[in-house]
C-alpha cells in the first residue's frame, strides 16, 4: 500500500514541476491496465478525458498560474455521483448510459483544483451493499485478495485506490459504505459530519443519512480531499452554512490529554482478531499520552433495526422517480401503469427492490407509527446517548467492520447477514456525527482490519489529530 | 414464528411503489421481509412515548434562497436523454386518470 | 352558520348543501418553489427547467424567499396565524410529477384558522394555506375529444413543474352555490390586490375543487365528493347545483352517497367519477429529509402585516360611506375592483358631489383603468352643475362624453358650447300644462292609472322644450298634477 504515491506528494510535484501530470497519469493508467480486468473498480475508465485535463494542468504549471491543491492528482469518483456528459449509471441498469446534463458540487470543487478524473467506480447498485456484490455489471474484487469482497457499497472506490489505480477517490457514506470498504482494503476512509459536505448531485439512496467522503492511503490525503469537498452549498437546503475546517493544522497536534472513548456495551458480532486491534489501538493511543474512557452506548443494539427502517424508506421515495419517463432505460407499454411496472421491473436488481419494498411497508397507512415513526425515536435516543458519551469523552474508538473482507458468496443467502456488516458504522449515520476508518494492523488470512474513529459533530479536527497518530503507531 | 407480513401485504406495497413481482418472488420478499421485521421487533418494547422523533441530524431552519433566476437546461440536451419525446415534450402512454 | 336557517340553496324543502372549496393559487414569484427556473406561462415547452425541477438523480431542492413572503401575504390577508411550519413529500406516481413525490405542507402548514367575509356579514372560515409544488402539465393524443380516457398518448412539458403554489382551504361553511362564487371572487380580489398572484381560472393561475355533501337540518355531515376540473365561476355555481341535486336524488330515493371524486364536465353539464377512494394511493406522507423547518420570525409576519394593502372590503367600506351608496352594491363592488375609489375620493375633495361621482365613474370609466385622465376637478365642476339644476342628467352624459374625448374641459364651457341649460321648475310646469291641454284624452287616460299614457305627454314635453327639461322633474310634476 505504501508503494503508491499519494494525493499531497503528486500534487506538490506537479505544482513544483518535478513531474508532470500527464506522466502521472500515465503511470495510473498503467496499473489500470495492468489489474482493472482483473478488479473490476470502474463502471468506466475516463482515459481521454482524463489525457485531456492532465495537459491542461501541465500548461497552466508551465504558465506559472495556480494549478490548485490537486494539480494532477487522479481521483477516481464513485458511479453515484452526477459528472456533466460522463455516464452516471449507480450500477444500475435502470440509469445505464444516463449522461447527466450537470456536475455535483463535490465533482465541481475538486475539478476546480486540479484533480485529474480516472474513472466512475462500481457500487452495489444505487448504493445499497456491503460487498459490492449487488452492482448490476458484475462485482468488484479485493485487490489484496481477489477471493474477496472489498466491501461496499463504495467498494469500487476502495479497490481503485488500494489497487493504485487513483491516488484518492470518493464515495459515499450512508451506513458505513466508505468507512466499511476501506477497513477491508487497507485504507483511510472518512464519513464527515452530517450537512459538512453537499450532496447536490449525489444520487441519493437515504437523504437524512447520506454523505460523500474520501478514500486515501493517509490520514494526511484523507485531511486534504475534506477540506477541499467540504463546506457550504447554497444549493444543498441541509448544507451547514460554515466554510471548510482546517483539518491538514490539526494533524500534528498528538493525543496527549485527550480523552478517548472505549465502548463498554459493545454490540456483539465482531470477530477475536478486529477486537485485538482495536485493543492495541486504544493501548497506542495511551502510551501516546491519551486517557482511555469507558463509555456506554444502551441505545446501540437498536441502531440497525432503526436504519433498516429509516434508510428504505426514504429510498423508496427517492427511488421513485426512476419511472421511465424523462430519463434512464424505458420498457414500453401500452399504459403507464405497465410501463411503470415493467421498466422497474427490468432495471432494478433484487435487493433494491427488497428495500423499496420494505421502505414503502414501513411508511404506509397503518403502519407508519410502528415502523418508521418509531424508528425517528430509537434514532433519538441513539443521538442522546452519544451526546451523554461526547460529555465523558472526546472521541470514541470502535472496530469499522465485525470482520476483515470475507469471500465472495458468503453474506449473500441471507440478506439480514449482510446488514450485520454496518454494525458499528450504523450508528454515526443516525447521529449525523463524523467518523473514519483507519488500517490498523492485520488480522485473520493476513486480510487488514480498520479502526474506527467517532467524534461528535463538527469534530472532525479532533477526529483527524487521533487518525493521524493511530496512523503514526500502527 | 408471528407472520408481520402477508403476501398480500407484499402484494399491495408492490402495486404502491410499481414493481412487478412474480409469484415465486412474492414468496421468497414475503420470507425475507417477515424475518427483517420479527428481527426489527426488538424496538416494540422500548418505552418511546416521551421520546421526540429525531427527523434532521443538524438542526438548521430557515433555509432560503434568494427570487432570483440561474440557467436553465438545454432543451435538446434533456430531450435527447429522454427515452420517448416529441414536439419537445416528454411522450409518454396514455394513463387512466388525474393523479393526487 | 346556525342550523336550520333555510337559504336559497337551489335544493328542495329541508335539505341543507354543505361546501368547502379548495383554491390552489400560483404564486406571481420570479422563480419556482424549489429551484431557481423561471416561473413563466406560456413558453415553449420544457425551456423552463433545471435539474431540480425536472427531478433528475442528485437534484436538490432550496425554498424560495419570495414565495415565502407572498405565502404570508395571503395568509395574513386572510386572517390566519403565521407558525412554524415544515415540508412533507406526497408520494404517487403520475407522469407530470417528475419526483414522483410532491413537496407539500401537510400537519404543520404555514397559515391557519383564518376566514373570509362574504355580503350579508356572512363568514367563511378558512382552514389552512400551505405552500406547495405545481405539477408538469400532460397533453392527451388521439383519443376522440382530447380527453385522456380512449388517448393514445400524452406529450409532458415540465415548464408548469416546481412553480410556487398555495392551497387555500376553506372549513365546510358554504351553503349557497352563490357563496361559493362569491367566496371565489373575494379571494381572487384579495389575491390581486396583496400581489400575490394574478389569480386567472381561465389560465389555471387560480383552480377551484369544491367538496359538496348534503344533509337534512340537523343531521351530521354527510358523505362528501370532491368536483374537479372547475374552470370558472360560473362553472362552479353550476357544478356544484348538479352536483347537490345529483346527491339529494340519490338520498331520496334510499341510496347511500359513495365517497370519491367527480369531474365536472362543463359542456354537458354533469359531474363524472373520476376515482373512487378505493382507488386513491396511499400517500405515505413523510417530513421532507432534503428541507429544513421554516419559522419566520416575528419581525419578518410584521414587516408582511404592515405592508399590506388596504383589502377591497376595507376600500368598499370606505367608498360606500363616502358615497352613501349601498356596500353590497354593484357601483361600489366595480369601482373598487377597477381601483377607482381614490378618483372618486379625489373628485369629492374637489367639491365634488360623491353619489353622482360615483355613478359617473361607474357607468363611463370602464376603459379608464386605476388613474383615470379626467381631471378630477372637471368631474367635480359637472357633478355640481347637476346638483345645482343647471343640467339634466341626459345633458350631463353629454357633456361628460365631450369631456372625456378631449381629456378634460370646463362643464360649463362646453355646456354652453351645446346650448345646453336645464330649464328651472316653474318654466316646465308651463310646458306640462300646455301638453295636457293639447292631449287631453292621454291626461285622462293617465289620471284613471294608465302610467303609460304618459309617455306620449312626457314625448311632446321634450319635443317641445328642446331637450331642455329634466325628465325626472316633469314626471314628478305629472304626478304632481294628478294628484298622486
Amino acid at each position: 500500500m505504501a508503494e503508491f504515491p499519494t494525493v499531497s506528494s503528486i500534487a506538490a510535484d506537479v505544482a513544483a514541476g518535478r513531474t508532470t501530470a500527464r506522466d502521472v497519469l500515465d503511470a495510473h493508467l498503467a496499473r489500470i491496465d495492468a489489474r482493472e480486468g482483473e478488479v473490476h473498480a470502474f463502471n468506466l475508465v475516463m482515459r481521454e478525458r482524463a489525457m485531456a485535463v492532465a495537459t491542461e494542468v501541465d500548461a497552466r504549471v508551465r504558465r506559472g498560474e495556480n494549478p490548485g491543491r490537486l494539480a494532477g492528482v487522479p481521483i477516481a469518483l464513485k458511479d453515484n455521483m452526477c459528472t456533466r456528459g460522463v455516464e452516471t449509471t449507480c450500477s444500475s441498469r435502470i440509469l445505464e448510459g444516463w449522461k447527466p446534463p450537470y456536475d455535483a458540487t463535490t465533482v465541481q470543487k475538486l475539478a476546480a483544483e486540479g484533480a485529474v478524473f480516472v474513472g466512475k467506480t462500481n457500487l452495489d447498485e444505487f448504493a445499497m451493499g456491503s460487498s459490492t456484490e449487488n452492482s448490476a455489471f458484475g462485482p468488484t474484487r479485493n485487490p489484496l485478495d481477489t477471493s474477496r469482497v472489498p466491501g461496499g457499497s463504495s467498494g469500487g472506490s476502495a479497490a481503485a485506490v488500494a489497487a493504485g489505480f487513483a491516488a484518492g477517490s470518493l464515495g459515499s457514506d450512508t451506513g458505513g459504505s466508505i468507512r466499511q470498504p476501506a477497513a477491508l482494503c487497507g485504507l483511510v476512509g472518512v464519513k464527515p459530519t452530517y450537512g459538512l459536505v453537499s450532496r447536490y448531485g449525489l444520487v441519493a439512496f437515504a437523504s437524512s443519512l447520506d454523505q460523500i467522503g474520501p478514500f486515501t492511503h493517509t490520514v494526511e490525503d484523507a485531511a486534504i480531499l475534506t477540506e477541499v469537498i467540504a463546506g457550504h452549498d447554497p444549493l444543498d437546503s441541509t448544507s451547514i452554512p460554515q466554510p471548510a475546517p482546517d483539518l491538514v493544522g490539526a494533524l500534528g497536534a498528538g493525543v496527549k490529554g485527550l480523552r478517548i472513548g472505549r465502548v463498554a456495551d459493545l454490540p456483539e458480532g465482531a470477530d477475536p482478531d478486529v477486537l485485538a486491534r482495536l485493543d492495541a489501538a486504544l493501548e497506542a493511543l495511551a502510551r501516546a499520552g491519551a486517557t482511555i474512557i469507558d463509555v456506554t452506548l444502551p441505545s446501540l443494539s437498536f441502531a440497525l433495526t432503526a436504519y433498516y427502517l429509516i434508510a428504505p424508506a426514504e429510498a423508496s421515495s427517492n427511488l421513485a422517480r426512476y419511472d421511465g419517463v424523462r430519463y434512464g432505460r424505458r420498457v414500453a407499454a401500452g399504459d403507464i401503469n405497465t410501463m411503470y411496472a415493467d421498466t422497474r421491473e427490468a432495471g432494478f436488481g433484487d435487493e433494491v427492490k427488497r428495500r423499496i419494498m420494505l421502505g414503502t411497508y414501513a411508511l404506509s397507512a397503518g403502519y407508519y407509527d410502528a415502523y418508521y415513526g418509531k424508528a425517528l425515536k430509537v434514532r433519538r435516543l441513539i443521538a442522546d446517548d452519544f451526546a451523554r458519551a461526547y460529555a465523558k469523552a472526546d472521541v470514541i474508538l470502535t472496530p469499522t467492520s465485525p470482520s476483515v473482507a470475507f469471500r465472495f458468496g458468503s453474506k449473500t443467502d441471507d440478506p439480514l447477514a449482510m446488514y450485520l456488516c454496518d454494525i458499528f458504522t450504523i450508528p454515526t449515520n443516525l447521529a449525523g456525527h463524523p467518523a473514519m476508518s483507519v488500517p490498523f494492523g492485520i488480522g485473520q488470512d493476513n486480510m487488514p482490519v480498520g479502526v474506527q474513529v467517532l467524534a461528535p459533530t463538527l469534530g472532525e479536527a479532533t477526529m483527524f489529530r487521533v487518525a493521524a497518530e493511530l496512523e503514526r503507531a500502527v | 414464528m408471528s407472520q408481520r407480513l402477508t403476501a398480500a401485504d407484499v402484494a399491495k406495497v408492490a402495486r404502491l411503489a410499481r414493481l412487478n413481482v412474480s409469484p415465486e418472488e412474492v414468496e421468497r420478499y414475503t420470507r425475507q421481509l417477515d424475518g427483517m421485521l420479527d428481527h426489527f421487533a426488538d424496538i416494540d418494547n422500548l418505552d418511546l412515548a416521551r421520546i421526540e422523533p429525531m427527523t434532521q441530524p443538524y438542526p438548521l431552519v430557515n433555509v432560503l434562497r434568494a427570487d432570483v433566476e440561474r440557467p436553465c437546461l438545454d432543451r435538446d440536451e434533456v430531450l435527447a436523454a429522454a427515452p420517448a419525446a416529441e414536439d419537445g415534450r416528454f411522450r409518454v402512454p396514455p394513463s387512466g386518470g388525474s393523479g393526487g | 352558520m346556525s342550523a336550520g336557517e333555510k337559504l336559497d340553496n337551489g335544493l328542495p324543502d329541508g335539505w341543507e348543501l354543505v361546501v368547502g372549496l379548495e383554491v390552489h393559487v400560483e404564486l406571481a414569484t420570479t422563480t419556482k418553489l424549489f429551484s431557481a427556473s423561471p416561473n413563466r406561462f406560456g413558453d415553449e415547452p420544457n425551456t423552463n427547467i433545471d435539474p431540480v425541477t425536472l427531478g433528475l438523480p442528485g437534484a436538490l431542492p432550496v425554498l424560495n424567499e419570495q414565495a415565502v413572503e407572498l405565502a404570508m401575504r395571503i395568509g395574513l390577508a386572510l386572517n390566519c396565524r403565521v407558525q412554524p411550519c415544515t415540508f412533507h413529500r406526497k408520494n404517487y406516481f403520475y407522469p407530470d410529477l417528475p419526483k414522483a413525490y410532491q413537496i407539500s405542507q401537510y400537519d404543520q402548514p404555514l397559515n391557519v384558522d383564518g376566514h373570509l367575509m362574504l355580503p350579508g356579514n356572512v363568514r367563511i372560515d378558512v382552514e389552512r394555506a400551505h405552500l406547495e409544488e405545481d405539477t408538469g402539465k400532460s397533453t392527451h393524443f388521439g383519443g376522440a375529444s382530447g380527453r385522456i380516457h380512449g388517448s393514445e398518448y400524452s406529450l409532458i412539458d415540465f415548464n408548469r413543474a416546481g412553480v410556487p403554489l398555495v392551497e387555500i382551504v376553506s372549513r365546510p361553511d358554504i351553503r349557497t352555490p352563490d357563496q361559493a362564487r362569491q367566496y371565489v371572487n373575494e379571494l381572487r380580489a384579495i389575491l390581486v390586490a396583496i400581489g400575490a398572484s394574478d389569480a386567472k381560472m381561465e389560465e389555471g393561475s387560480m383552480r377551484c375543487d369544491a367538496n359538496v355533501s348534503v344533509r337534512r337540518y340537523g343531521d351530521p355531515l354527510g358523505t362528501r365528493c370532491e368536483i374537479k376540473n372547475v374552470n370558472s365561476v360560473r362553472s362552479l355555481g353550476r357544478a356544484i347545483e348538479y352536483e347537490a341535486r345529483r346527491q339529494v336524488d340519490i338520498l331520496e330515493t334510499g341510496g347511500a352517497i359513495r365517497q370519491e371524486t367527480r369531474h365536472w364536465d362543463d359542456a354537458d353539464g354533469r359531474t363524472h367519477t373520476l376515482r373512487t377512494k378505493e382507488d386513491a394511493d396511499d400517500y405515505r406522507y413523510f417530513l421532507e429529509p432534503d428541507l429544513v423547518p421554516l419559522a419566520p420570525d416575528a419581525a419578518w409576519v410584521e414587516r408582511v402585516r404592515a405592508a399590506l394593502p388596504v383589502l377591497p372590503a376595507d376600500r368598499r367600506a370606505a367608498l360606500a360611506a363616502l358615497t352613501g351608496a349601498d356596500v353590497e352594491g354593484e357601483a361600489v363592488s366595480v369601482v373598487v375592483e377597477r381601483g377607482q375609489e381614490n378618483y372618486v375620493r379625489a373628485v369629492v375633495d374637489a367639491g365634488g358631489e360623491a353619489a353622482r361621482a360615483l355613478v359617473w365613474v361607474q357607468q363611463s370609466f370602464a376603459d379608464e383603468g386605476d388613474s383615470p385622465r379626467l381631471p378630477a376637478g372637471d368631474l367635480a365642476a359637472l357633478t355640481v352643475m347637476e346638483r345645482e339644476g343647471k343640467l339634466t342628467a341626459t345633458q350631463a352624459k353629454t357633456v361628460l362624453g365631450d369631456m372625456l374625448a378631449r381629456g378634460g374641459g370646463d362643464p360649463r364651457t362646453i355646456a354652453a358650447s351645446r346650448g345646453f341649460e336645464a330649464l328651472d321648475t316653474s318654466a316646465i310646469a308651463q310646458f306640462v300644462e300646455d301638453a295636457i291641454a293639447a292631449q287631453p284624452d292621454a291626461w285622462a287616460k293617465y289620471c284613471a292609472g294608465e302610467e303609460k299614457a304618459a309617455g306620449a305627454i312626457v314625448g311632446s314635453i321634450m319635443k317641445a322644450s328642446k331637450g331642455k327639461a329634466d325628465g325626472k322633474v316633469v314626471t314628478i310634476l305629472l304626478q304632481k298634477r294628478r294628484g298622486s
